[in-house]
């Protein structure tokens, strides 16, 4: 086999996850009234593109926290929650004079951060299921978020919320390209790190990895405290767009779900050791488009879960087709 | 025994699990430029001693010294970064990562804090070579290599980390004849480099080829320390057993001619590239041994009669009469009675942390119950009759299978399946890794069971089993069927220059080879 073949099995769940995204974009962006209406311009087209990305990468924040977790072949239940306290804590500390608004934007990330590294150190040290550490710590999380904003409310620095949010040269979103800079700046130096490779080699087989002489509490910590960071970055976002804070529980719950579903979508193996951050990106968008789409079909919007439910299970099913071709049954449960 | 200071030294070492005392009081030295054989029985603290030296357990009691200074192992890392290096019997590989992410796992190239990819193509190239393995592509996923391959790509990652004494625990187990050759090549390099190897194997003439001395372990002590070739085979294997040690294999009946259809034949069956128009029957009260080198159809073709392959062609017929069997519920059924000993024992054959009790009858549920309910008493009958049957050493039968040894872990397997009373029984190269003694009581049964009217399909890695305990083998190559040795003429000749795909008269050079 050729090298680009091997990259190419590598990054199958990526691509696929890429395209169902890219099909689905398409029939949305072509049915968008507002595009109906005027035609294909920069303009119009940017503005659709402006207000889909706000959204989807909010879930794309919270579903890259997820995959780091889900590699290492653990989950986090908390994600959502870190969202939400994070936050409520922007919502009352990103204000005021730019240094002040910079010290906040440092204080939520570095909050995200403890999560993270709350539930890792729980995880390993206390030699807890990631399922119920993170039950526990999410609901204590959201604990915090209430007390800090009992009622909805707070504020942002609002030049920072709108230019995060606004188009750069009035074309591309800046919400996507912050969202690419984390790419860039956390998922890949992390995937490239030894500290990275480590995690995965943790998901894949925990045997294996300490045989090796893998760090794996090294690998867990850092996967787990990333994914607070991550998490809290969406937080930020969060309050970016709505220009409050709020405890919303239902919220909160709904994005961790719908960050497992993104990471399954967009490739990564929920027994861990593989997958891509990128691919669950993709899958995080295309999972937004999937809602959105009612909007442009003029659907009833009693119908959205049901629907979203639907779309979410043809688009899992394109990954398993692979298991028609298997002609040795054994290969199911590998 | 004299000369040089010794490398590395071991002295009054003793290790517990529970009650059992793995290992008691023993004393091992090493040396530079030496490969030193370890041998035992399973259970003999073989896996125990080696553990201790590459960190994985700490000892209770008893000092190991490196260069003279005495140190401790905490972890695996710890011993590595010594230059202690194990190649594990069970594969320490990573399945989800590549050749080469598992090749440099443990010092990984860096450049700004990131792996440098192209530094790490590199090393695994180098090591693979070093390893004599250049076929395996650096890129491939782990788990998607057979078995043997999976090998070799872990003594490539022992090399990669530049050891000074390698530890190789059963590390040939799954190798192909020509691989062995390839590995021993480079171990006897290693050796003249200056490296220190201990070397585990139950494969005798792979010692003699290549250890220099040798220590007998049995029930967790030091025997005898001895320098290769001083002793006979039979005194070394006595050694081991503690007990007179003759005939391994139980002798062959006389063949029987018979008109009665084959209970178990196949025509013409095929599968993807790998089974190629496969023909061949097998009788009542017969032991058809498969052989040839690993990995040419004879795991698939075992797959395939017990119907876990998906589009087979050609025919199966049980007792003269086409079937088809789809699953592995299927063939174990009444009317076909075939049973399937796994090749991985671990993942296939058992439930590890399920109790002996439980993965015994798990084959055989529906006969021990009634409308669906266990009856208790009729399974305890069955189980104790096989527990004496097999001679299974268990504490009880309610204590989990993964602490029994690995011998007797694959002695559940074998009666897990026979408490179905099985008519053909398929085995998957079954005495991998187990020990001698272990390994003359499955010979035993095999024969017990096929005069007793089993069929019996036998696929070994291990020629001295199949001259030893085969009526008939059929040699593969590439999914075909080479050729087929009957009675005395199965010979390790014949096998090796047959697997090898080598016309008799040239058949020199595998020989040799094989040596």
């Amino acid at each position: 086999m050729k090298d680009w073949r091997y990259w190419l099995a590598e990054q199958r769940g990526t691509l696929l996850a890429f395209g169902i995204f890219v099909v689905m974009f398409t029939i949305y962006l072509v049915n968008h009234p507002a595009i109906e209406n005027n035609g294909f311009t920069v303009n119009t087209v940017a503005n659709v593109v402006q207000t889909a990305s706000n959204k989807a990468v909010l879930l794309a924040f919270v579903a890259m926290a997820q995959t780091l977790v889900v590699i290492t072949a653990g989950i986090d239940l908390s994600v959502g929650m870190i969202f939400i306290l994070t936050n409520c804590l922007a919502s009352w500390i990103v204000v005021g004079s730019p240094w002040q608004t910079a010290l906040g934007v440092v204080g939520v990330l570095a909050a995200g951060l403890a999560c993270g590294a709350v539930n890792g150190l729980i995880v390993i040290y206390g030699r807890l299921q990631p399922i119920v550490t993170t039950i526990a710590t999410g609901a204590i999380y959201f604990g915090i978020a209430l007390a800090l904003r009992p009622f909805p409310g707070g504020d942002v620095n609002g030049d920072l919320a709108d230019m995060l949010t606004g188009k750069i040269f009035g074309v591309v979103p800046a919400s996507l390209v912050t969202l690419f800079a984390v790419v860039l700046i956390v998922w890949v130096p992390f995937k490239r790190s030894t500290v990275g490779r480590a995690a995965y080699a943790v998901g894949s087989s925990e045997a294996a990895a300490y045989m090796s002489g893998v760090p794996i509490r090294r690998a867990r910590f850092a996967a787990y405290t990333l994914a607070g960071l991550l998490a809290a970055m969406g937080g930020l976002f969060l309050t970016f767009f709505t220009y409050t804070g709020e405890a919303a529980y239902a919220s909160g719950n709904t994005y961790t779900l719908f960050s497992i579903a993104a990471v399954v979508l967009g490739g990564v193996s929920l027994f861990g050791g593989t997958g891509s951050a990128v691919g669950a990106v993709f899958g995080a968008l295309a999972f937004r488009t999937i809602g959105d789409l009612l909007f442009v079909f003029d659907f009833d919007p009693l119908w959205q879960p049901l629907f979203q439910g639907v779309v979410l299970m043809l688009a899992v099913s394109l990954g398993a087709f692979g298991l028609f071709r298997v002609r040795n049954r054994l290969d199911w449960f590998a | 025994m004299n000369g040089a200071e010794p490398l590395f030294r071991m002295e009054g070492v003793s290790k517990r699990y529970g009650g059992v005392r793995a290992l008691e009081k023993a004393d091992l030295t090493v040396h530079a430029g030496r490969v030193h054989a370890i041998l035992g029985e399973n259970g003999a603290g073989k896996s125990t001693l080696i553990k201790i030296i590459s960190g994985v357990v700490a000892p209770d009691e008893g000092r190991m010294t490196l260069d003279g200074r005495e140190v401790t192992f905490p972890s695996p890392a710890a011993a590595n970064r010594a230059g202690i290096v194990c190649i594990f019997q069970e594969l320490s590989l990573i399945p989800d990562l590549s050749v080469a992410d598992n090749i440099v796992i443990s010092n990984a190239p860096t450049r700004f804090g990131m792996i440098d990819r192209r530094a790490q193509q590199r090393l695994a190239e180098d090591a693979l070579a070093r390893a004599g393995a250049s076929d395996i592509h650096p890129k491939a996923l782990v788990k998607d290599l057979p078995l043997s391959r999976r090998q070799m790509v872990e003594i490539a990652k022992a090399l990669a980390r530049n050891p000074r004494i390698l530890i190789l625990d059963e590390a040939t187990s799954a190798l192909t004849a020509a691989d062995v050759t390839r590995v021993f090549e480079v171990l006897k390099r290693l050796r003249s480099e200056g490296l220190a190897l201990l070397y585990i194997s139950h494969r005798m003439h792979e010692i003699a080829e290549l250890a220099d001395e040798c220590t007998v372990f049995r029930n967790g002590q030091k025997v005898d320390t001895y320098v290769a070739g001083s002793k006979t085979d039979n005194e070394v294997i006595e050694m081991m057993i503690g007990r007179e040690y003759s005939h391994v294999f139980p002798p062959k009946p006389a063949a029987i001619a018979s008109d009665k259809p084959p209970i178990l034949e196949t025509r013409h069956l095929s599968w993807t590239d790998r089974l190629k128009d496969i023909s061949f029957n097998v009788r009542t009260g017969e032991v058809v041994g498969l052989g040839g080198l690993d990995g040419q159809g004879q795991r698939e073709l075992l797959l395939a009669l017990f119907g876990v392959l998906r589009g087979c062609s050609g025919e199966v017929l049980i007792d003269g009469t086409p079937v088809s069997i789809q699953s592995p519920a299927t063939a174990r059924s009444e009317q076909i009675g075939m049973a399937l000993i796994p090749e991985d024992r671990k993942t296939e054959g058992l439930m590890l942390p399920m109790t002996v009790r439980d993965n015994l009858s798990f084959a055989a549920l529906d006969r021990v119950s009634k409308n669906g309910i266990v009856d208790r008493a009729a399974e305890d009958r069955q189980i104790d009759e096989m527990i004496r049957l097999l001679a299974i050493r268990t504490a009880g039968t309610d204590i989990p299978v993964g602490a029994l040894s690995g011998g007797n872990q694959q002695k559940v397997v074998i009666a897990k399946w026979l408490m179905r009373g099985p008519r053909i029984i398929l085995l998957n190269d079954p005495t991998r890794g187990i020990d001698v003694g272990t390994k003359q009581e499955i010979y035993q049964l095999l024969r017990k069971l096929a005069d007793a009217g089993a069929a019996i399909v036998f696929y070994s890695t291990d020629y001295d089993e199949l001259i030893g305990c085969c009526d008939r083998v059929l040699v593969l190559y590439d999914g075909l069927v080479r050729r087929e040795l009957v009675g005395e003429g199965i010979t390790e000749h014949a096998l090796v220059a047959s697997a090898l795909n080598i016309d008799d008269g040239a058949a020199a050079e595998p020989a040799a080879a094989d040596a």
